[in-house]
């Protein structure tokens, strides 16, 4: 059961990241939602490679006993670094969208629709 | 010289990739020679993703593995027949679509050369697009999940930023926003996708897991969640509503090519449902899943785009319409190919159809959007209620607008009726009412172009745009070359089909053959 206490807390996050973006109505919470979700898909990541009682995968003088994923955690870099870039394409498409129209508000901001 | 043919994979990725940083500092020396610099290398880019198809189309599969002295060397001997490597597999079908990025790549950074004189930011620009390039190379070649996911990411913040390039008082930045919120969503679904699978298998090859898939439950939801990832970014109906703002506040050169990135959205739809899950997922279910996309996207896209005024806007909405009948066609071919009661050979013609319906629509809908975007860097607005009469002015415009207007009406001579016709006699064979809709679709297409092609060329001139002057030739012959190639595709059809798609729909088909090109027959 305890095992399974991540991948809880993993789904979790998740959903209130899924929350954030489809009820809020806030430009900026709804990022905060995305950013939430690249979390819960980062942490569920590491999640997978963990192994109780395991050491880093270092291997120089390692002690041989088991070792946890490595790979995951290489792929979790490579999402984090992703990650920062979009939140930062993101924040800054909002700020230059305030600059025009004076709101974050996602129900005034539709000058593209139909 | 082997040395570099042996290479050209790795190429493929590094030469855009070198060309987009160095852009920055090559502008310092003035604009030629960062025009001059940009060309070299789409061209260089170009023209090594035609040899790498070529190359693959003559001799088979190519297996490229980064980091080894023997290019075959996928599986390192010390590590327990664990392929830990990164590869590009590229088979035919790859080969396929890399022709398309190859020639729309090419032709949109010669016409965005021109079209880009008068406006600042170029350097930022220039980078842009040449990361958008090797981001869609990247999503084609690849081998390997987490690789896709990382040519996904980088194209689509490229796209992203790029449709938000002209701020357009905060109107194309709500589009950007759009199209980059959408396709981090989709991105993180891919990602726990993966996630997913590489907790069952222990791998990210493509070619690894399809080898070991067991179709668990774990692995149904994984392919819910690529399907529903790769859906959102090719643009199928009941996620589509980012394609027509994206694809309108864009500039149009950029239009084009986000056209081919979303194909590349749809290349990796069709391996995933053909080579990841090859053979073990229920083909009925998934195909009429497909087909019902296909049909509402047809449907609702043309019906949208009817009433539109601003002519990016509608040729965005057709967009979404044309990726119906890709969906469409591949669709059938894979409910019909599992049938026991209908002959092989509808499911392969199906096939066959989509996949050639995808390279043609790259063609005309690339030709259709430069069209649009020498009207608007011409006259300054989109609107079609103030356009008119420019057909006096600016014949060869109205000459390629023809075309491609023809093209995706399905009219003869031009490639949009070969892969419509292939379409609707197989899909007319395995459901008749499937077909009849595909045709209705295809003339309230052609209703729409003549409506459009009246209100911008037709008329008496109009006073604002008395000496409004023809494109400039840089402009032309991109939109010569997308022009020639869509006449030539239309005349000679078969000849097209047999070089280029038939390879490409057999090796869709064939997922063994991907496995053991991979794997060396383990």
């Amino acid at each position: 059961m305890i095992d399974n206490l991540p991948f809880l807390v993993v789904a979790i996050t998740i959903l209130l990241g899924l929350y954030a973006i489809l009820l809020r109505k806030d430009l900026i919470k709804m990022i905060m939602g995305i950013s939430l979700l690249e979390s819960g898909v980062n942490l569920f990541l590491i999640a997978l490679g963990y192994r109780w009682d395991s050491i880093a995968p270092i291997f120089t003088g390692a002690p041989s006993l088991a070792m946890v994923m490595p790979t995951v955690q290489a792929l979790t870099l490579t999402s984090i670094v992703i990650g920062v870039a979009t939140l930062a394409l993101l924040l800054s498409m909002v700020m230059i969208i305030y600059r025009y129209y004076r709101t974050t508000d996602v129900r005034e901001v539709t000058k593209l629709q139909g | 010289m082997d040395i570099l043919f042996d290479n050209l994979p790795g190429l493929l990725i590094a030469i855009p990739l070198l060309g987009a940083f160095l852009t920055p500092l090559l502008s310092r020396a003035g604009d030629s020679v960062r025009n001059t610099w940009v060309l070299i290398i789409t061209g260089l880019s170009s023209v090594c993703g035609l040899l790498v198809a070529s190359r693959v189309l003559e001799t088979g599969t190519i297996v490229y593995t980064f980091g080894v002295n023997t290019v075959s060397n996928i599986i390192p001997p010390d590590s327990g027949g664990i392929p830990i490597r990164i590869i590009f597999t590229i088979d035919p079908m790859n080969a396929f679509m890399l022709i398309i990025a190859a020639i729309v790549g090419f032709c949109i950074t010669l016409y965005s050369v021109s079209s880009m004189e008068k406006l600042s930011g170029k350097d930022g620009f220039f980078t842009l697009v040449l990361l958008l390039i090797a981001g869609v190379y990247g999503m084609i070649a690849t081998g390997d999940l987490f690789n896709f996911f990382v040519f996904l990411e980088i194209s689509s913040l490229a796209g992203a930023a790029l449709v938000a390039y002209r701020i357009d008082k905060g109107v194309a930045a709500e589009a950007g926003l759009k199209y980059a919120a959408l396709s981090t969503i989709g991105g993180m679904l891919f990602l726990v996708g993966v996630g997913l699978l590489f907790a069952q298998y222990n791998s990210l090859n493509m070619a690894v897991i399809a080898d070991r898939m067991q179709l668990t439950g774990l692995d149904i939801i994984a392919f819910v969640l690529f399907f529903t990832a790769l859906a959102m970014k090719c643009g199928a109906v009941p996620m589509h509503f980012w394609t027509p703002d994206s694809y309108a506040m864009a500039p149009s050169a950029i239009t084009a090519f986000l056209v081919v990135s979303s194909q590349a959205s749809l290349y990796a739809l069709f391996r995933v449902c053909f080579t990841l899950y090859g053979g073990q997922i229920n083909p009925l279910t998934v195909g009429w899943v497909i087909i019902i996309l296909g049909i509402l996207s047809m449907f609702i896209g043309v019906t949208m785009a009817i009433p539109q005024k601003d002519v990016k806007r509608l040729m965005a909405y057709h967009a979404v319409s044309q990726t119906g009948y890709m969906l469409l066609g591949v669709g059938v071919g894979l409910a019909a190919l599992s049938s026991t009661c209908l002959s092989q050979s509808i499911g392969i013609m199906a096939l066959k159809g989509g996949l050639f319906h995808i390279m043609n629509h790259a063609l005309y809908k690339g030709l259709l959007f430069l069209t649009a975007g020498v009207i608007f860097y011409r006259c300054g607005t989109r609107n079609l209620n103030q356009l008119g009469g420019l057909g006096h002015n600016m014949k060869w415009t109205m000459v390629f607008f023809m075309i491609g207007a023809l093209a995706i009406a399905g009219i003869p001579p031009f490639n949009g009726f070969a892969s419509k016709l292939m379409i609707y006699e197989s899909t007319f064979l395995f459901n008749p009412l499937l077909a009849v809709i595909a045709m209705v679709v295809s003339i309230l297409t052609l209703a729409s172009f003549v409506k459009v092609f009246h209100s911008m060329f037709m008329g008496p001139k109009l006073p604002e745009y008395e000496d409004v002057k023809e494109a400039p030739t840089p402009m032309l012959i991109a939109m010569g070359i997308l022009a020639i190639l869509v006449v030539l595709f239309g005349i000679f059809p078969q000849q097209v089909v047999d070089a280029l798609v038939a390879p490409a729909a057999s090796a869709l088909i064939d997922y063994q053959g991907y496995i053991t090109a991979v794997l060396g027959g383990a």
